[in-house]
Formats: C-alpha cells, structure tokens, sequence
C-alpha cells in the first residue's frame, strides 16, 4: 500500500465515523422523540386542557398546573426581563469599555449555564425560610433569576449588532443617551430583544428543579400566589414517578405539551432573527 | 432666518430641556448599571445563601463531610462522597460518550454533510438542545431503563462473567435503572449542546486556512485534524466544558432513572446517586436543621464544582472569542 | 504652523484655535488653526487619514461616544469654546448638527424621522409640528416624493432618499452650523447631484463644513478650501484659489493626483 493509499484510506475510515456519530447521534434524538409522540399522543385530549389533577385511578387533565406555568412563566418574564434589558443596556451601551462589563459578562455566562436546582434552593434559603412557606411568587422568582442572564446575553448581542453610525445620528441631532437607546437603539434591535425573551419563556418553561422547593406543587386550583402552586414540569415528575398507570400517561401527555411549547418558541424566536447561538 | 426674538426663544425653551435631560440620563444610567451590578449579586447571594444554609452541616460534620459515604437521616450522620461519587461517575461516562459523538456529527455537518441538510440538521441539533431535561427523564425510565434490563444489561452481565476485572464493573442483577443508565441518558442530553457550540467553534476556522490546506492535497480528515482543531482547541474545550458544566448540575433527566441510593457501588449497573438528585428527592421530605443543612451543603459542593467548570469554560471561549474578534 | 484667517469679510462662525487630537497615543491632529466664515459652504479635503474627518467630529464633539479619544485646543462658536467640559453636549449638537457617510435614516417612519429631533426641544401642537416637518421636507426637496407616505419606513426610501431626509432631519432642528461626512459618497450621480444642489440652497441660512474626497465636488459647492495632510492643516483658502494657484507644493501635487 503506498502512502496515498493509506492515507486515502484513513481519511474514508475517519470521515465515515463522522457520518456514523451524525447517523447514531440524530437516530438517537428521533428516538426520543418518536417515544415522545407515541406515548403522548395516546395521553392526549381535551380533558388534558380542561379538567383539574386527578387523584389516582380517576380522570382528570392537567389545568391547574398548565395554569400554573402560565402565570409564574408570566410573573418571572415580567420581573426578569427588565433587569435583563438594563444590564444588558448598561454592557453595550453606558458601559461599553467598562471593566465592570467584563466582569458582569463573565458572572453572566456562568448564571446561564449554572445548575437551576442551585438557583432553587437559593430562592428557598432566599423566601421560603423567610415567609414560612411555599409559595407560587417563591417560584416565579426562581424562574426570574433564570431568566435574567439568558435576557442580559441576547440584549448585549443585539445592541452589539446596533452600527455605531446610527448610534452617532441620534446624538448628532442632539438627542441625550437615554432617549437615543430607548427611540433609535431599541427599535433598531427590537426582533433580536424579542428573540431574547423568548429564549428565556421556552428556557424556563421546562424547568422543573428550581420549582420543586419553591412553588412546591398544587394538587388543587390554586390563584394564590402566597400558596404553592402546581406546574406542568413539577406534575410531570411527580406523576411519572407515581405508581398509577393514569397519573403516567397524564405525564407523557404533559410532556408532550411542554416539549411542543418549547420547540414552538424556539422556532419563533428563530424565525425572528436567523439561526442563534444560546450557549 | 428666523428674527433675533425667536433665535432667544429658541435658546430659553432648549435650556429647559437640557437641564430635564441631563437628569434623566442620570436616572437611566444608574438604572442600567444598578441592574448589570445586580447579576452579580445574584451571584453572590447564591453563594452566601448556601454558605449560611450550609453552615450547620459544615461545622458539624467540618471536613469528613466530603469523604464520609454514609448518609444516614435517621441517626443524623451525613456524608457527601456517594453523591460526589455519583455527580463526578455520570458526569465523567457521559462526557467520555458525548464528547466524540458530538465532535463526529460537528465535523460531518461542517466538512461532509449536503449543503441542502446542512441547515436543517444544524436547526434540529439546536432544537434539540432545548429541550428540557424532564423529556429525557420520562423516556429514560419508562422506554430506555426497561429496554436496557430487559435485553442490554443481561447480555452484557453474561458476556463478561468470567473476565475478572469487567465482571464486578457490569455486576448484576439487572435493574435497568443505576448509574451508566444516568450516563448515557445524559450524555444523550448534552450531545446536541457540544455538537452545536463545536460546530460554531468550526465554523470561526477561516475559509482561505482550510482551502491553502485543500491546495496542498490534503484530505478532508487531514484539514480538520491538521488545520481546523489545532486552530479551533480552545473553543472546542469550552465547550466540552460547558457540556461537562451542563452535565454536572443536570437534575430532572438523572433523578428519574438513577435510583436514589446513597452508596458507592463497583458496578455500573449498581443505582447510585447525585448531588442534585438527592436534593431534587429529599429536600421537601427533609426533617430537622441537620439534614436539610446538608442538602444545602452538597449544594453548595455542587456551585462550587461548576463554577469552577464553567468559569474555565467561559475563559477559554473568551481567548477564542478574542482572537476571532467577535 | 500659521492661524489662517477666514479669507472673506463674513464673520467667523466657527473658529478653530491650535487644535490636536488624540486617539489614544496616536495624534491625529496637530496643531489646527482655521476659521470657517458664517453662512458659506467650507469644503475640507485630503487623502484618507487625513485628519479631515476626525476635525470635524470634533466641532460637535461626535468624538465623545468613545473613550480614549480626545481633543486639545480650543473651538469657538460665535466666541464661546466649545471644547469646554462645562458646555453640555446635547445643547451643543442641537447648535451644530451632522449627517454621515451612509444614510442613517432612525428605524421609525418617515415623519417620525424628522419629528424626532424637533420635539427634542421644542413642545410644539401636533399641527406644528406637522407644519415644521412639512417645511424641513421640503427644504431637503424630498416632500414631494414622501408627502404621501409619510408614514412609511424611514428604511423603506433609496439610498438618495435616505440621505435628503437625514438632511431634512438635520435642518428640522435648526441648527447653526451643519457638518456633512462625505454625504455623497454612498451615493450614485443623480442622487450626489441632487445633494449638491442642496447644499447649495442651504448655504443661505446655515455654515456649512463639508468633508469630501471628491476633488471636483469641492471645486463645485464651496466657497472655501481646506487642504490637510497627516494630520495637519496645510493650506486654506478661497475654493478658486485653491484648485487654480495653489500656494503650497503639497496642495499641489495632491491636485494633480500625484498622490492620495
């Protein structure tokens, strides 16, 4: 064999594993998703939307906690993205050559990929322990604090992407900072913000480690933000790990409902701006 | 042009405004900077949180919490080195998995892959990796645990019986669930976050690097051992090492199938457990200072070794980052 | 280095005293010394990195939304430094305003555009503003083509189009003295002519400094020539003058085209 040859021949060896890790990863990932709908699917019906928690061996949907979600992912959106969009404003803007910004981006990126369970207890030690209790704004604030560094990243990028020219033009008419950011800058980043918030929504929509000692779970329709509260990841774990066939297939269906919401929103969040990195 | 009168007027009515915008700068910036400072106090008052929530557990147990295996609610005697164990065990198998899966499917989609599948399995990859944790924990424990005990476990358990040092690390019975079904769920979880960050790390290798590599005859696999992974190392190990971040503090997909057992066994198919599992599993249940202090404790552990992770991650994708200059 | 004197008997609007710049350690200015006459158009020319860009983001003090950078030296608008640290910015940019190298239309529409900058300083009824931005439109010969999408993207006009109403939103504010970046040079010939055109329409009510590296541009809109090279102000005078007998050899030679 000559030296071409084996080097040809490694080079078909090499670049055939590469296609098999893409064939095993991928057939891998259908897998689960394949599972996913069969199970679903089955799980899935208009009781799902409707109808409250059931105790073992009845029928029931999953209202109270899709319930739940809805206003603790609204609660933390709402808390979370202003900070977000100030710090944010702050690094590509104010701060811009600042050391500080260096430091927050740093701290940021390490808050985004840190364990959610971490931030769950932080919250308890943070209100639980304080009030005494469980409670649905314990929860949203767990969730807030996820939201916040994945809305910080997506604003300092999409200011970033702003041109200096236009930044230049505000001013140059006269106009102070604050309105120059919040007239021309914002709207001039406005599809990437955007992006950013739905990132964080479809981040935080399947979390279920940073609920589990903060909002606790609700078997009952609960609008008392001082009281825990169900949600759809939380009901999810417990009812798999329930010995009843009914509470299983309630959690497949579930979780199909969160993966479908997830993938939705990262879909639209896509479409907004192009393909996204979210590290 | 305007009269003298009006240039006056002008000036007073813009005096006025200036004076009103000065202040509210002031207001915005403050706003702004108040907000980028409160990430780190998020930060920091996680850390603090846990050092004081821990501090019961600390100063009981001092150092030997973190090599003491027992971990006993009844008589009140915790140790942190099964879960540690287990966190660094999963953590380790899934990344030894993961790491060239992701890698081989990020060099198939940059150098081989179609370019009309190109951007659909790079969208899907990404996708993917958005996907929350509990998905792959439902499919663990009702479709893949049941399938490893029922075909995979037994067959392995056979084939290595009589090999002395294999056979005590594939020791049955068969469970389906324990620590390599951990790892390999989860290194299912992090396969599309190190395939989609390795594949932007490619994608920074200038064009005219790989084609000058392409002019001298070199081969497809030659240009990317050669060229594109010398050049793009140090954001490939960021993020291998946000993945391995990622797969330390995973909680939700490895609390389903691990099986909750405080001790350290040689067998893989052996349950075990991990620093967030045995949060996510006992901390509500938790009764008296002691044990829920030590929960916060291995939480603590936990923030301490990511952190860690992470921060070596970030460091590296930043020295790529500035070299690339974006 | 010589202080030029405005070569005309208007007054001096702007005057600059022994200005330097600085990025970072590096100069970019030393030591200019002009005036520019009131209400006439000041051409500035050089090869790029001359300095001319740099002198003239320093008259609106543009320069200040990056740090490291600075200036030294004074310049007087109608006798008041403006380099002074107590002179507040945004009073000075609504004095002195600017339209850059690319059209930089806001993303808003086309009246908001020019209604942004008035409403700045201004608290005027909804009709007049409507008359001010009528006005600035038609100052900048685009109301015409927009009158009936005033509504519309600022982004959705050509190129040309974006250009005239960075201008019109340059005039709304009424300012003193107007500074243009190589307005033209993003722009294809009819749209430069019709830029051209405009400025010369403007020069009745405003002082204006235009920064150009197209020779002939300069020859056909202003009445004054500044000539620089690295950094330095080498010859200033009236346009004709300039392009006709030169008083330096470097003018020269840069006219000529043996370099730049």
């Amino acid at each position: 064999m000559t030296r071409h040859d084996k080097r040809k021949l490694t080079d078909r060896v090499m670049m055939g594993l590469c296609a098999a890790a893409a064939v095993i990863g991928l057939g891998w990932l259908t897998l689960i998703l394949g599972a996913l709908l069969y199970e679903g699917l089955a799980g899935l019906s208009p009781a799902v939307f409707t109808e409250m928690a059931p105790p073992p061996g009845e029928d029931g949907g999953l209202l109270n906690a899709i319930y739940g979600s809805l206003v603790m992912t609204v609660i933390a959106v709402a808390l979370g993205t202003p900070i977000g969009v100030l710090a944010g404003t702050y690094m590509a803007e104010y701060g811009r050559h600042s050391r500080l910004t260096v430091v927050v981006r740093f701290i940021n990126d390490i808050l985004l990929s840190a364990p959610s369970i971490i931030v769950g207890l932080f919250v308890y030690e943070l209100m639980v322990t304080r009030m005494g209790h469980f409670s649905a704004i314990a929860g949203a604030v767990a969730l807030a604090i996820l939201v916040v560094p994945v809305v910080v990243r997506t604003t300092e990028d999409m200011l970033n992407l702003v041109p200096n020219a236009l930044r230049e033009a505000g001013t140059a008419v006269g106009a102070p900072r604050w309105l120059v950011i919040r007239s021309v800058i914002y709207r001039a980043a406005q599809a990437g913000m955007v992006t950013g918030v739905l990132l964080a929504v479809a981040r935080i929509s399947g979390e279920t480690a940073p609920l589990l000692f903060t909002a606790l779970n609700n078997q009952f329709w609960s609008t008392d933000l001082n009281a825990p509260m169900a949600s759809l990841p939380v009901t999810i774990f417990q009812f798999a790990l329930s010995p009843y066939e009914d509470w299983q297939r309630l959690a497949w269906a579930g979780a199909i409902v969160i993966t479908f919401t997830v993938l939705g929103l990262s879909i639209l969040a896509r479409s907004l701006t192009g393909p996204r990195r979210e590290r | 042009m305007a009269t003298h009168d009006a240039v006056q007027e002008l000036a007073v009515a813009r005096g006025r405004s200036v004076t009103r915008f000065a202040l509210t700068d002031a207001l915005f910036h403050g706003a702004t900077r108040a907000c980028a400072i409160l990430v780190l106090v998020i930060l920091g008052g996680v850390a603090i949180s846990l050092l004081a929530g821990s501090w019961t557990a600390i100063s009981q147990f001092g150092f030997s919490f973190l090599i003491t295996e027992s971990w006993n609610p009844v008589t009140e005697r915790f140790g942190a080195l099964a879960p540690i164990y287990g966190t660094l065990m999963t953590a380790a198998l899934a990344m030894v998995i993961a790491v060239p899966l992701g890698l081989g499917i990020a060099v198939f989609l940059t150098e081989r892959c179609p370019i009309v599948l190109r951007r659909p399995i790079g969208t899907a990859v990404e996708l993917l990796a958005g996907i929350p944790s509990i998905i792959y924990g439902i499919w663990g424990l009702f479709v893949f645990a049941p399938f490893l005990q029922q075909t995979v476990q037994p067959a392995i358990i056979a084939t290595f019986k009589s090999v002395p040092w294999l056979s005590s690390l594939f020791a049955g019975p068969p469970y389906g669930i324990g620590v390599l079904t951990a790892a390999l769920i989860l290194s299912i979880m992090v396969l599309p976050f190190i395939t989609s960050i390795t594949r932007d790390v490619f994608d920074t290798v200038p064009p005219v690097l790989k084609e000058s590599a392409y002019g001298l005859g070199c081969t497809t696999w030659e240009v990317v051992r050669r060229v594109v992974l010398p050049y793009t190392r140090t954001g490939v190990m960021g993020g291998i090492m946000l993945g391995l971040g990622r797969a330390l503090g995973e909680t939700m997909a490895i609390t389903f199938v691990i099986g909750n057992a405080h001790r350290i066994s040689p067998s893989l198919f052996a349950p075990g457990t991990t620093i967030s599992a045995t949060i996510a599993n006992e901390f509500t249940e938790a009764v008296g200072d002691v044990y829920t202090s030590s929960l916060i404790a291995l939480g603590l552990i936990l923030f301490i070794i990511t952190f860690i992770v992470l921060a070596a991650a970030r460091y590296m994708l930043m020295r790529l980052d500035a070299r690339t200059g974006g | 280095m010589p202080a030029f004197a405005a070569p005309t008997d208007r007054p001096s609007k702007l005057e600059v005293r022994s200005l330097s710049f600085y990025y970072g350690r590096q100069k970019a200015l030393n030591d200019v010394s002009l005036s520019l006459p009131e209400r006439s158009v000041t051409a500035f020319i050089g090869p790029s990195g001359c300095g001319k860009s740099t002198l003239l983001r320093v008259f609106n003090r543009i320069y200040e939304l990056y740090p490291h950078q600075r200036a030294e030296g004074e310049v007087l608008l109608d006798g008041r430094n403006i380099l002074d640290r107590s002179l507040d910015l945004n009073l000075l940019r609504s004095r002195i305003g600017m339209v850059f190298q690319r059209p930089t239309p806001f993303p808003m529409s086309i009246y908001e555009n020019i209604a942004f900058g008035i409403r700045l300083y201004e608290r005027l009824s909804k009709a007049d503003v409507d008359a001010r931005v009528e006005a600035a439109l038609r100052r900048a010969a685009l109301w015409d083509e927009v009158k009936d999408k005033l509504q519309a993207s600022g982004l959705s006009l050509s190129g040309g189009q974006q250009q005239r109403l960075c201008i019109a939103r340059t005039v709304a504010v009424k300012p003193e003295v107007i500074l243009l970046d190589e307005p033209a040079s993003a722009l294809d010939p009819i749209s430069t002519a019709k830029v051209e055109e405009l400025i010369g329409e403007l020069e009745t009510d405003y002082t204006i400094a235009i920064v150009t590296h197209n020779m002939q541009q300069a020859a056909r809109i202003s009445r004054h020539t500044a000539f620089m090279y690295l950094g330095e102000l080498i010859e200033f005078g009236a346009t004709e003058q300039m392009f006709t007998a030169p008083k330096e050899a470097k003018t020269s030679e840069y006219m000529t085209g043996r370099f730049g």
